[in-house]
């Protein structure tokens, strides 16, 4: 299809967003993402039954705890889309770019390093 | 299990705002089981912790760490290494381990990140109910396996009160009347004739009312 998606996006794979925690999203932002975008099989779709469903629940609490830490629950967003659906990707990909972009960088990071990574000091 | 609820982070940031070290201890008993205060919940706590400070520009060093209890000497034992090396300790164990930590390092400040609830089960995924208040004479035998002293909102001895309807208690739709629970059990077990003994004023010394409790086993002390 030789689709193009925006270059800063990364992609963490995972057999099924169910897999994904809430402690994950919450290390992106502390490892310097500006935002994370979950994106899973359509509703009812889930080949592990509940995998997306679940993970759309843990969104909903990642962003009430990253409203709590300053940093804004609207910079986590989940979509669901078929893994036939390439151009919805692309197009998913252009619009969280657009929206991130428009919220600034992560308020955690440190001013003016500009990098990612290292913003935190944690052990 | 004790089941705890986590504080709101309003409240813990306030708590651990003058300190730039902290040691979250969280607790691989029943905090655990009840999702508020075991491994998992320690990391996201220290994760909202960093980025709320990094954000301030205060950034903080947290050490995360989960002991197996904390409310046995030979587990708060071991935090005598390194335990110096932070501002304060914020704990999410239940109230008892939250003491204990304190009472093993009396130097150090120890803070509750957690609001322990009540001694309860695990009714489905998600969801935790009260069981127990440890009232220290137990009356399950009379009552058929349901505690007048927690399910009833007045811990009546000879109930229902007036306030049940259809099943319910007054306190709260939500609720169901524990006596009416406890009724449908008798008859459930085909012992209705139960409900008709009238049970005597309860000894509530066993309970809060005498202070703090103990229990000794001579045998068993070193």
């Amino acid at each position: 299809m030789r689709l193009s998606y925006p270059a800063n996006v990364k992609i963490v794979k995972v057999p099924c967003t169910g897999r994904v925690d809430i402690i994950h999203i919450l290390k992106a932002f502390e490892n310097g993402a500006d935002g994370v975008c979950l994106v899973g099989c359509l509703e009812g779709d889930c080949h592990f039954l509940t995998g997306n469903l679940r993970a759309r629940k843990r969104v909903e609490y990642t962003k009430k705890l990253l409203d709590e830490s300053g940093i804004g629950g609207e910079r986590v967003t989940m979509y669901n889309m078929s893994a036939a659906e390439g151009q919805r990707f692309a197009e998913v990909a252009r619009e969280m770019t657009e929206k991130i972009r428009a919220l600034g960088p992560n308020p955690a990071k440190r001013q003016g390093s500009g990098n990612r990574g290292q913003g935190l000091v944690k052990s | 299990m004790i089941v705890a609820n986590r504080k709101p982070f309003e409240e813990i940031i306030k708590m651990v705002e003058p300190y730039s070290k902290i040691l979250l201890l969280g607790c691989n008993e029943c905090v655990t089981v009840c999702a508020v205060g075991g491994t998992k919940e320690v990391a996201v706590l220290a994760s909202e912790i960093s980025l709320f400070r990094q954000k301030e520009g205060r950034p903080v060093e947290i050490k995360e760490l989960t002991l197996e209890r904390n409310c046995d000497p030979e587990y708060v034992e071991n935090l005598k290494p390194f335990i110096n090396d932070y501002d304060v300790v914020l704990s999410m164990a239940c109230g008892c381990g939250i003491q204990f930590v304190g009472e093993h390092y009396r130097n150090k400040i120890v803070l509750p990140a957690v609001n322990t609830t009540f001694d309860g089960v695990t009714e489905e995924q998600g969801l935790w109910t009260e069981r127990c208040q440890g009232c220290g004479n137990c009356v399950l035998d009379k009552t058929l396996g349901i505690c007048p002293v927690t399910r009833c909102a007045k811990s009546l001895f000879n109930g229902p009160c007036g306030g049940s309807q259809d099943g319910k208690c007054e306190v709260d739709k939500d609720i169901p009347c524990g006596w009416q629970l406890i009724v449908d059990r008798y008859k459930e077990m085909n012992m209705l004739e139960k409900y008709l003994e009238i049970q005597p004023v309860k000894d509530w010394s066993t309970s809060r009312d005498g202070g703090p409790r103990k229990r000794i086993r001579e045998d068993l002390k070193i």
